[in-house]
């Protein structure tokens, strides 16, 4: 269990300090700024373990968070707690920077002790813990009311409040998704993962019931199988479809508003979603991803003193859709002396500082192809090391989800209140924008 | 110091680019700034590239430019691997400025690469040819700075002439020796020695100071190396220290610091002057001492100037001639000078004087000269002990007292060292623990005192006390009989104390254990009560003074019948049968058994008085050694040992405790553990074996002295140590059964060299080998430093014999042939078996043997004690049976046995009559044989 936690701004002074368990000493909070913050070397894991006693830790612009134990903790659920309390004072004052912290370090002490009891993570949902952790002054509140928080934070539903009342009951779907890529000079596909998000924003009264649906591929199947015994004959190819359209979700993650045991049952996603934005699931896959672009990379070295390159890129999706913020970066080596450029779309610059030749689109539609042509001129050295050739790199924005992944339904029901799915005004929207994409040359 | 200086010299039109990033960077965080740093330098370094890539050749200006930003780079931090050419361009340029940073980039950043080494080398050759003495400076400058093999091997030739060529300029003669002589610091054996030499120590005489201060380093440190080649230095070095002395402050002008005339210069020559031995010629020498007096009479000198830095200055050269004083350790009147000058420091107000002043008066109390005037000054040191403030101060204080100790103030400096030991820093107490033993040890006059001193050193630092000190009082304990019973006493009062130390527990058991019944006459420590006592300690004790109170549990009830019921019963408890520790549980077992079994006699011979320990070096000093690495004491001791000699190594009473003391260990203290002492053929006394091995006197060295002694020794006894000297220790261990034998030869090398050839041979004269036939296997002929290696010996008896055969051991010791011969014990009554009878018998017997040829009879003085259980044991050791009850007379011994031999089984019958009043004996041998009476009789009277 997490037995304390620091906050400190880049120089390594201390922020906020909070100490849940006594084996924590106050020479915690030196070690850490010794070793981590003021090290020689740049830190490279988030996990440091000084003096038997564990620093986890996530920075955020300049300020660290570190959270310490002396306990064999379950590292993931530390980073997963950082990243919420991150999210939590996001929430409450806007980017985490020194001066916001100094403004509301009594707010942070005060989420503090309600987050982290004993070192257990609590309920840190926004919503709720704006309840009754506010920013105003607070008026003297009735009796009812708190009765009503206290209820509420403890019963079984603690992530929304009851008598929510919109007068247009809207909701708004967001699958984000970000796609990774290690390709071979030759175009083989070396190493590609998808992760993606879905984010969603509800605006409902009441307590509505929601029943989520997607492409997975496990439900279609069932589904498929369900119905194969009674329309077997009258859609001998719904299995053969349904296989092309459903994707295989490789993990996944919910909000702790979904029924687990429902979904492990009958893998539906049902759920009482709480009030405002929040993050529905996180799943990745690694199977029949879509991949947006295609880099085809030449470079030649003539001499010791001349490199040629030449990058391709083709857009491979459909044509009525554009890709934005397109951005190649080809890497020079360290004794590049000039380079020239030409490039048929957009521009592209040598950018001395980085080390590479920034190529940059600002739109791009489907199944297209651009060209860039490179000549770079270098400058002898006596250093025998062969350039390394780091890969080409890629970034972009595309209006689909590279998974293939695709909303089927969200059903809202509410049983007290008079309103219907169908008067629920529904959006659904898709952005797939680029991880780690490289392309080897 | 003393290499050229690496001075990063930007000009002032230069500054307003070397400060390019430092202005760049307006950091909102740390984090940020080290990325637009990185940023900042891509960008740079790009621009740079471009810049020497461009077709246009560049202007010396720029390309300096360039170069310099290059190698501020290089110092951030990051890796430079372009624009070594355009640096060494530079190197060809002739400015001033563009010059420099080529020198310096090349200086920092190339290492050596074949290509631009040659390049290099050419421009620096041209720089050295050249006769523009800021070029050559540079260059030499640039020498000196990489240091590197490859330039040594370029220009090691070069350097000297330069350096005493007539005509160059002094700042480049100065650069010439900084820079050869970091070329000799790193590889000396490229730097020729030539003609050349002589010259370079004629730069003593350099008008120009700074000439002289360089050329004093390089000859210093040539002149460690090869001291017979700039022996002419020391003439010069004295004359030029003298003028320095006797000038007027104000005569060196620039060489003058803070009022003291070239203390630089000064400390260096007297440092060269420490590297030989003090002059011979009068003239010079006299000088010298001129020189010196002028020194410690201007430490006495009002100040010139309160500045901090003059009374450094001077301060600095009167070390620096202390230490020579006390190096060339010859003028008596000086080295008191000397000691007085440090006795006012001892109380100065500076702390590093004080630390200094003790450090050098250590050095000065071993001269024999001076050891009495530091003697004076021990209350002002003992007085820094108690007052200093500075750990490190305080520790010197202490090593001082060391090194000051002698018989006269042992008493009185033992006693403040114990009372400063119970406030003392936990970092050295064990270290004064360590000194204490052993100056109590080395000035012991009275044993008492000895026993006193140590028993209170556990009391107050008992933690401290490493094994090896309560070892050593228990070999010394146990060597002195004289000591015993105080000691015992002692100890008996000092375990009263509720609360002891657990080392005062471990001495108390072994001593008491011992020696207990020298005390038990008293009835306020009666057995029963020194029992008690003990086992009252017993519970609250680790596991190994738990065994070692077994084993002395064991002792009492040999010395102590009476206790011995109480001790069964504890030994039986079931906290010592049913021990979870393996050891105790055996020693509870084993000892349980044997006090049960055995007779009286067998307690009495298995549990006998421990017998003295043979040893030299005293483990506490090696343990002083160790700790403080090997310079420090050992030097210390190395010369003290010669004084230490004179005052302790007199006839320091050593009687020979018991029979048995050996003569080899008769040093107790190991003071005289003179390390490579020689080991050529001693003067010896074993004259008869000359003869018998006459045919190769050169191969054979004559008997070790003190081997017939030891010889003696083993007769009654078949384990121990048979011979020892300062190289060699040879132990025994014999074992016999009828008339065979089997002997373990153990060789100990007891110096930290390998014995070379070691070739141990064993010889028997013609007689003995039809008699005794002998059976050996070679062993290794290296004998690591420490190590032991083993020799086993088969021994049959074919017929009785009466010589002993020789053994000779031959081997190499660092280049010097060592040869050792010892007569190896073995004798006709090894093979005794013993055989009990009845009186009838016995008297059966002894009309049988009647013949008179068959009785031998001698009647001698007794050479030891008559005591009547050593006899008893005695005759048992020599191999027959002691019969009781037997002889009317209960003070007369009787013993009987057979002699085995492959041919004949010869019976034997003894009887021995002591005459208390007379203090004689009177011996009667009686065997079936009348050699073998003659020969037992022999070997049984020296044993009286």
């Amino acid at each position: 269990m997490i037995g304390g936690l620091f906050i400190y701004n880049h120089k390594g002074e201390v922020l906020i300090s909070r100490v849940y368990r006594d084996d924590i000493g106050r020479n915690a909070v030196d070690a850490f700024r010794v070793n981590v913050i003021h090290a020689r070397q740049q830190v490279r894991s988030p996990v440091t373990n000084i003096a038997r006693t564990s620093f986890f830790h996530v920075k955020r612009s300049n300020i660290w968070l570190a959270a310490v134990t002396k306990q064999n903790v379950n590292a993931a659920m530390v980073f997963e707690f950082l990243y919420k309390m991150c999210d939590v004072m996001a929430a409450y004052f806007g980017k985490i920077s020194e001066e916001n912290i100094k403004n509301n370090f009594v707010l942070i002490y005060e989420l503090l002790d309600e987050i982290l009891d004993f070192g257990y993570p609590q309920n840190s949902e926004t919503g709720a813990l704006k309840t009754f952790i506010t920013q105003q002054g607070i008026k003297s509140q009735t009796k009812e009311e708190q009765s009503q928080i206290t209820s509420q934070v403890t019963g079984q539903i603690g992530w929304r409040r009851e008598g929510i009342k919109y007068r247009r009951n809207e909701l708004f779907l967001d699958v984000l998704e970000s796609v990774n890529l290690l390709m071979s000079p030759q175009g083989q596909v070396l190493s590609a993962h998808v992760s993606g998000r879905v984010v969603m924003k509800s605006y409902l009264s009441g307590m509505p019931e929601c029943k989520f649906g997607m492409n997975d591929k496990i439900v279609i199947e069932k589904q498929g199988k369900g119905t194969a015994d009674e329309t077997s004959k009258r859609r001998p190819s719904a299995p053969a479809r349904s296989g092309k359209q459903s994707i295989a979700i490789d993990d996944c993650t919910f909000h702790q508003c979904v029924r687990l045991s429902k979904f492990d049952s009958e893998r539906s996603i049902s759920f009482i979603p709480p009030d405002g934005e929040f993050e529905l699931m996180r799943y990745r896959t690694t199977k029949d991803i879509i991949l947006p672009f295609r880099v085809i990379p030449l470079v030649r070295e003539v001499g010791r003193t001349k490199l040629e390159v030449k990058v391709v890129i083709k857009s491979n999706f459909k044509p009525s859709l554009l890709a934005q913020k397109i951005e190649v970066r080809i890497p020079t080596p360290l004794n590049t002396s000039g380079v020239q450029v030409i490039c048929m779309k957009g521009k592209a610059k040598y950018k001395a500082s980085e080390n590479a030749i920034v190529w940059k689109i600002k739109r791009m539609a489907g199944m297209k192809e651009s060209q860039i042509s490179a000549e770079i001129e270098l400058l002898p050295t006596n250093d025998k090391k062969k350039w390394a050739r780091p890969p080409i790199s890629m970034n972009f924005e595309v209006p689909f989800a590279p998974s293939g992944l695709k909303v089927r339904y969200l059903k809202v029901f509410e049983p007290k209140l008079n309103y219907s799915d169908h008067d629920v005004i529904k959006w659904v929207r898709y952005i797939g924008r680029s991880g780690i994409y490289e392309t080897r040359c | 110091m003393e290499s050229p200086g690496l001075t990063f010299p930007f000009g002032t039109e230069l500054r307003c680019h070397t400060l390019f990033f430092c202005c760049e960077a307006t950091p909102e965080s740390e984090g940020k700034s080290k990325e637009a740093e990185i940023k900042r330098i891509n960008k740079e370094l790009a621009n740079i590239r471009s810049k020497f890539k461009g077709d246009k050749a560049l202007d010396g200006y720029s390309k300096k430019k360039y170069v310099c930003k290059l190698l501020f780079i290089f110092l951030l931090g990051h890796d430079i691997d372009f624009g070594h050419m355009e640096a060494v361009n530079l190197l060809s340029s002739n400015r001033y400025t563009e010059k420099q940073i080529g020198y310096l980039f090349i200086s920092v950043l190339v290492n050596s690469n074949s290509e631009l080494i040659r390049l290099i080398n050419n421009a620096i050759k041209n720089d050295l040819a050249s006769r523009n003495p800021t070029f050559m400076g540079l260059a030499l400058h640039c020498i000196a700075n990489v240091g590197s093999r490859e330039m040594a091997e370029a220009f090691a030739g070069e350097i000297p002439k330069i350096l005493v060529a007539g005509d160059t300029m002094d700042s480049v003669k100065q650069s010439a020796a900084l820079c050869l002589l970091r070329l000799y610091r790193t590889s000396p054996d490229l730097v020729p020695m030539g003609d050349w030499t002589s010259r370079v120590v004629h730069l003593l005489n350099d008008q120009h100071l700074g000439v002289v201060t360089a050329a004093t380093s390089l000859i210093t440190t040539l002149a460690q190396k090869n001291p017979e080649e700039f022996k002419t230095s020391v003439s010069l070095a004295v004359s030029r220290l003298s003028r320095i002395v006797t000038s007027a402050s104000t005569d060196l002008q620039d060489y003058t610091y803070y009022f003291v005339p070239a203390p630089w210069l000064s400390v260096k020559l007297l440092r060269l002057l420490q590297c030989y031995p003090p002059p011979e010629d009068p003239a010079v020498r006299g000088r010298l001492t001129e020189c010196l007096e002028t020194i410690l009479n201007k430490a006495q000198e009002p100040p010139k100037s309160k500045k901090v830095q003059h009374s450094n200055a001077k301060n600095a050269v009167l070390f620096e001639a202390i230490s020579l004083i006390i190096h060339h350790d010859s003028e008596p009147n000086l080295l008191v000078r000397a000691c007085n000058q440090l006795g006012q420091f001892l109380q100065h107000r500076e702390t590093n004087l004080r630390y200094l002043a003790l450090e050098s008066m250590c050095t000065l109390a071993s001269s024999e000269f001076s050891h009495e005037a530091v003697k004076t000054h021990i209350e002002t040191v003992i007085n820094a002990l108690k007052t200093e403030r500075d750990v490190s101060v305080r520790q010197r204080a202490v090593d001082l007292l060391y090194a000051m100790c002698d018989r006269s103030n042992a008493q009185q400096i033992v006693a403040e060292m114990l009372s400063y030991l119970e406030t003392a820093d936990y970092s050295i107490r064990e270290e004064i623990v360590l000194k204490v033993a052993i100056l109590a040890e080395k000035y012991a006059v009275d044993y008492t005192w000895y026993v006193d001193t140590i028993l209170n050193l556990i009391r107050i630092a008992g933690d401290y006390v490493s094994e090896e000190v309560w070892y050593r009082v228990i070999q010394i304990v146990i060597n002195r009989d004289d000591v015993q019973g105080y000691a015992a006493k002692t100890v008996f009062e000092a375990l009263q104390a509720p609360a002891c130390h657990e080392n005062l527990v471990k001495v108390g058991g072994y001593i008491l254990g011992e020696f207990g019944n020298l005390i038990a006459g008293d009835p306020r420590s009666s057995p029963l009560i020194q029992f008690n006592l003990l086992h009252s300690k017993f519970h609250l004790c680790s596991v190994p003074t738990r065994a070692l109170l077994l084993s002395t549990y064991i002792k009492f009830v040999n010395l102590f019948p009476e206790v011995k019921t109480t001790i069964q019963d504890v030994l039986r408890s079931d906290s010592q049968l049913k021990n979870a520790d393996v050891e105790l549980q055996q020693r509870a077992v084993e000892y349980l058994r044997l006090s049960t079994v055995a007779s009286t006699d067998i307690l009495a011979t298995v549990l006998e008085e421990m017998p003295p320990f043979p040893e030299r070096e005293s483990s506490i000093l090696a343990k002083l050694k160790k700790k403080k690495g090997p310079n420090t004491v050992t030097d210390l001791e190395e010369a003290k040992r010669e004084r230490s000699a004179d005052v302790n190594g007199g006839p320091e009473p050593a009687p020979a405790s018991a029979a048995s003391t050996p003569s080899p260990s008769a040093d107790l203290l190991g003071l005289g553990a003179a390390p490579p002492a020689p080991a050529g053929p001693p003067p010896s006394s074993g004259g008869l074996l000359v003869d018998v091995f006459s045919d190769s006197p050169s191969a054979v060295a004559p008997l070790a002295p003190g081997s017939e002694d030891n010889f003696a020794r083993f007769v009654c006894k078949n384990n121990g140590v048979l011979f020892e000297n300062q190289l060699l220790q040879i132990g025994l261990k014999s074992e016999f059964r009828q008339n065979l034998g089997r002997m373990f030869i153990f060789y100990g090398n007891k110096t930290s060299t390998q014995f070379l050839n070691f070739t141990p041979t064993l010889i028997c004269s013609d007689d003995l080998q039809t008699n005794l036939s002998l059976q050996t296997k070679p062993v290794d002929p290296t004998v690591d430093g420490g190590a032991q290696v083993q020799q086993i010996v088969n021994i049959e008896c074919v017929c009785d014999f009466t010589e002993a055969p020789v053994l000779n051991i031959q081997f190499r010791y660092g280049g010097t042939f060592q040869n050792v011969s010892v007569k190896l014990p073995i004798t006709l009554n090894k093979f005794f078996q013993p055989t009990e009878m009845a009186s009838q018998d016995f008297f059966q017997r002894w009309k049988q043997l009647s013949s008179p040829q068959q009785e031998v009879q001698n009647i001698f003085k007794a050479k030891h004690p008559m005591d009547t259980e050593i006899t008893k044991a005695k005759i048992i050791g020599f191999g027959s049976a002691l019969l009781e009850d037997v002889d009317p007379n209960p003070a007369n011994f009787v013993g009987a046995g057979i002699i085995h031999t492959k041919t004949t089984q010869i019976g034997c019958l003894l009887r021995l009559e002591p005459n208390l009043q007379a203090q004689m004996y009177r011996l009667t041998l009686r065997t079936s044989k009348e050699t073998v009476s003659q020969r037992l009789c022999e070997l049984l009277s020296e044993q009286f």
